[in-house]
């Protein structure tokens, strides 16, 4: 009986649906030619897909509901369970550095090209995890510190002739000036408002790269942005790929190890408390403003690296790389991957932008997936696809010492 | 004559043209446990959040002299500066932090006292490890204390409903109080577990020379628990005194029963 | 802070005020038809900002996908019109079922956007609602840009040059009139609605106290799916008089408009309908003096100057209640 129910819901659903998506999935009008096509074969498309598709999440929005009357589920994703487990985790992780190391000189320069993007985006990921994920704070302008970090070194080197390495430290503290500076006026502001806030600044850091020519020379972007170099030395096109491959390597593991430990210190706990609680977070004696300008800037500080590598790789920038919907990107990375979680986050970044570079049929359909992802995530899966768990304290409670088992 | 460790005068709170609070003065003695009772919507909470810092009152004087320290005065200052002052408090409906476990909440109560910044929180060096480990024993012994060291481990949403209150207890107490409002402390409870919780408050005043000032509407708890009583009705104080004053106070009884209760 | 705050404030006003009885003063002409450019700009604000405003009341979530339930809107009147004009339709009615369609196409993405996308994150944190918010944003524009085209269609103007506006015509078209006229019939209308009907009065409850009215027998669900309906059926007329105005649409227009109008309804105070149109002309029309002015490139950096302003000083907007939170 319940089956026959629910056959008739998705059928009544597929039929809404249909209908719905008539006049935009079926027709297709010419203006300019005046012809108009009716593309029938959609429609039935649509009907098949949205009859399954009510189905499975009739099915899981059921179970879902089921669920949540039990207690929450404080179930361990599998991958932190392996990560405990000694014996798993040193021959997974051996195997993790040997591939990533023999990464570049196995596969050909294009596929190390597109690797490096897959980190810088980890980079930024784990970035934005720290306002969004931690700080519970929604920054939909995190590009503009991105493109801060990438006009930092490109001018800078272009008017001051300043290397890499130099650029790099000093973008990060550039970073981290804007995000202060960005932050002190927006941060007083609610949650909601803050996303509009962001998003706007971002779009104006945007909107002046575009229209100030002088500074930034324009839509016309800055070309021959030099690669980084190796004690003065440079190398071939292969090579610096390569190079280039290895910084971010470096700079993705230093991200790791910093937010980790930011994770689990005083800082890290009051960013989760603030995103939990504002008021019972105040009333323990944690200043809510300050707190959320750390974060803020750490967010900034990160953007900003990622930025000068950016531009080191790509060697050309404009201020189409730096639209909303890069912020965008790296939003769904972090919340496809799983808000506060470093692991989801760095999954999230390597399966949303490796998965599109490599199947080229379905990349234009990649932001039209992230909407869609974004919806379902947030509906069945808030945590993302690998939560995030806590530090786990052991105690022998008889000689009041305190053994400490870490999990990244 | 020692000063009032908890001193407010006159204190009004408009909002808009509701007034929560109108004139309202009470003082509390350095190791007492004193109450706030009223009935529903009298102000009680509003008052709470007047000396924590939650609202700013409209008028009035709020001023604190905690134990071997001079006067001062809370009026306008942020939550969290009133809790480094030496206030902490508990909320009515519980406010427990769900993405974090039960000492990790009650870590979070440290907060104030620990002094590493970001950037030793990045370098991690010896100084700010053993304050990292010191936080994590002290919360360890609270836990210990209030009886929820079995718990320490898990998310604190997944605690039964009492130890949920409890542990709000545990993390305000982290916070190194001298004086600890408890908002309803016992609503919600069975009758055990309120007796526990009873236990607790006495030893809380003895063991930890703490003050305390609770809002409650278990009358029981609150006649057998208190020092001194304060009844706030419509925003205004209409009495304070021991148990015994209260029960007999005809005001009172008439701001619970109603006008008519004379006549019945 | 309070003095400064005044000060500055009051400085803002005299630069402003200033400059205005210059440039009237200089050219009135000029003024007056970026007064009416302005006025133009803010009704079609208003119309977007009224869905805006509306939901937030009602359940506290920033509805990132309103602008593109308006782009929809508009293209459904472009496929509609160009189908039916091509079959050699009456002019009239070609414009009277664009309307209809838009209106009910819209009305129907409002409400299965929010079926789908909202509704069962009720009861979840408001991040939670505003990420799922943003997701059917970008789907919804990624759909329309797949199924249809990324360029942008010309649209052939639906509303005819009257006649009897020919005097006039140098001064206002007839396109920019009919949008003025139709927001104020529209606000009428829907301040009509809120005020008299059952519907209306149920609205005003749910904003107030969802439990309450949950408790009175009002069926919240309807209530917040009427809503949508309602802010949908507006941001549709809005969608397609700007399509009317502006000769060309593309899948994008949502984006910045419902960005826009936001901002508007912020400005006003979130929350608030007659925040809503006030903002809304208030942005449109000193909007319009900044292009005419100084630089029209910075147009929407302005807009996004003016809302960090308003919020950072009055974070209420102009006609917003300051609630206090609960504790």
């Amino acid at each position: 009986m319940a089956i026959k129910n629910q056959i008739k819901q998705s059928l009544i659903i597929a039929f809404w649906f249909m209908i719905l998506t008539f006049p935009i999935m079926v027709i297709k009008v010419n203006t300019i030619q005046n012809t108009i096509y009716f593309r029938w074969a959609n429609l039935l498309w649509v009907g098949i897909v949205t009859f399954f598709a009510s189905m499975v999440w009739n099915y899981f929005l059921r179970r879902n509901e089921a669920q949540k009357k039990k207690e929450i589920d404080d179930d361990i994703p599998l991958i932190h369970r392996l990560l405990q487990n000694d014996r798993f985790r040193r021959p997974f992780l051996g195997l993790l550095a040997a591939f990533f190391i023999a990464y570049p000189f196995v596969f050909p320069m294009y596929h190390t090209s597109i690797m490096i993007s897959a980190l810088v985006y980890v980079m930024l990921g784990l970035g934005l995890n720290i306002v969004v994920g931690l700080a519970g704070l929604l920054d939909l302008g995190y590009v503009a510190f991105y493109a801060v970090g990438a006009y930092a070194y490109a001018l800078l080197n272009l008017h001051f002739g300043l290397s890499f390495w130099v650029v790099l430290p000093m973008s990060a503290l550039l970073g981290t000036l804007f995000g202060v500076m960005l932050g002190y006026p927006v941060l007083r502001l609610r949650g909601d408002y803050l996303a509009i806030v962001t998003l706007g600044f971002g779009e104006i850091i945007r909107i002046v790269l575009e229209n100030w020519d002088d500074f930034s020379n324009g839509p016309r972007g800055i070309a021959d942005i030099p690669p980084p170099s190796f004690f003065g030395h440079y190398f071939d096109q292969h090579n610096t790929m390569i190079y280039i491959y290895f910084i971010v390597i470096g700079l993705v593991l230093m991200t790791i190890f910093f937010v980790n430990r930011l994770e689990n210190s005083k800082i890290g706990r009051a960013w989760i408390a603030l995103r939990d609680d504002e008021i019972a977070c105040q009333a323990m004696g944690i200043d809510k403003f300050k707190t959320k300008l750390t974060a803020f800037a750490l967010g900034a500080t990160w953007a900003a690296m990622g930025g000068v590598v950016f531009a080191a790789k790509t060697s050309y920038i404009n201020p189409m790389s730096f639209t909303i919907w890069e912020s965008i990107t790296i939003l769904c990375v972090v919340v496809i991957g799983g808000m506060g979680s470093a692991i989801g986050v760095i999954a999230g970044a390597l399966v949303l932008i490796l998965l599109p570079e490599y199947l080229r049929a379905v990349a234009e359909y990649r932001m039209l997936v992230f909407g869609a992802l974004q919806v379902i995530v947030m509906v069945f899966k808030p945590d993302g696809l690998i939560k995030s768990v806590r530090k786990v304290y052991t105690f022998n409670v008889q000689e009041k010492t305190i053994h400490e088992q870490t999990h990244t | 004559m020692n000063k009032p460790i908890l001193n407010v005068k006159n204190l009004t709170m408009n909002f808009g043209g509701l007034k929560a609070l109108d004139d309202v003065s009470i003082a509390i003695e350095k190791g007492q446990i004193a109450a706030l009772i009223g009935p529903n919507g009298a102000g009680k909470t509003t008052f709470f959040n007047c000396i924590t810092g939650i609202y700013e009152p409209t008028n009035g004087i709020v001023e604190i002299t905690p134990p071997g320290k001079n006067t001062q005065s809370l009026r306008g200052l942020k939550p969290n500066y009133v809790t480094e002052r030496g206030i902490a408090r508990t909320f009515q409906n519980i406010r427990l932090f769900h993405g974090m476990t039960v000492l990790e909440n009650v870590m979070i109560g440290r907060h104030c006292r620990l002094s590493s910044g970001i950037i030793k929180a990045m370098l991690q060096p010896p100084s700010q490890k053993n304050e990292e480990q010191k936080a994590v024993t002290d919360s360890y012994e609270i836990l210990e204390k209030i009886g929820l060291e079995q718990y320490v481990n898990d998310m604190a949403v997944n605690l039964p409903y009492g130890a949920q209150r409890r542990l709000e207890i545990a993390r305000a107490l982290a916070t190194d109080p001298f004086l600890l409002l408890l908002d309803e402390p016992a609503a919600g409870m069975n009758p055990q577990e309120t007796k526990e919780l009873d236990d607790l408050i006495l030893w809380l005043r003895d063991n930890e020379n703490l003050t305390i000032l609770l809002i409650e509407h278990d009358m029981k708890l609150v006649m057998s628990l208190s020092d001194w009583i304060h009844v706030v009705d419509y925003g205004k104080k209409i009495a304070e005194g021991t148990p015994a004053d209260i029960k007999a106070n005809s005001d009172v009884i008439k701001a619970y029963l109603g006008e008519d209760s004379d006549d019945a | 802070m309070r003095w400064i705050k005044i000060s500055l404030g009051l400085a803002v006003i005299g630069i402003i005020g200033f400059f205005t009885v210059r440039e009237l003063l200089m050219d009135p002409m000029y003024f007056f038809e970026l007064f009416l450019g302005g006025l133009t700009r803010g009704s079609i604000y208003a119309l977007i900002a009224l869905g805006y405003t509306m939901v937030y009341g009602i359940i506290q979530l920033i509805n990132f996908a309103h602008g593109e339930i308006y782009m929809i809107g508009a293209m459904t009147a472009l496929i509609v019109a160009s189908v039916l004009g091509m079959w050699g339709w009456n002019t009239a009615v070609i414009v009277i079922l664009a309307f209809v369609f838009a209106i009910v196409y819209s009305c129907a993405y409002g409400f299965t956007v929010e079926k789908i996308a909202y509704k069962p994150l009720r009861n979840a944190p408001r991040l939670s609602a505003l990420i799922s918010a943003i997701g059917m944003s970008l789907f919804l524009q990624n759909y329309v840009m797949l199924a249809q085209t990324p360029d942008y269609l010309p649209f052939k103007s639906l509303i005819p040059d009257f006649k009897f506006w020919e005097p006039f015509v140098h001064i206002i078209t007839s396109v920019e009139i009919t949008i003025i006229v139709t927001t104020v019939i529209v606000m009428i209308l829907l301040g009509l609605l809120i005020k008299f009907t059952r519907i209306g009065k149920a609205m005003r409850a749910t904003a107030q106290d969802k439990v309450m009215a949950a408790l009175l027998g009002i069926n919240v669900n309807n209530v917040i799916s009427a809503t949508f309906v309602v802010g949908s059926a507006t941001a549709a007329i809005g969608g397609v008089l700007i399509a009317c105005h502006v000769g060309q649409i593309n899948f994008y227009i949502g984006f910045l408009a419902g960005l826009k109008a936001f901002i508007a309804a912020v400005l006003g105070g979130i929350g608030s309908i007659p925040g809503a149109v006030l903002g809304s002309l208030v942005l449109g029309i000193s909007e319009s003096y900044f292009t005419g002015y100084f630089y029209s490139e910075y147009e929407d950096v302005f807009a996004f100057t003016i809302l960090v302003i308003i919020l950072i000083f009055r974070p209420s907007g102009i006609l917003g209640r300051h609630d206090a939170q609960k504790v």
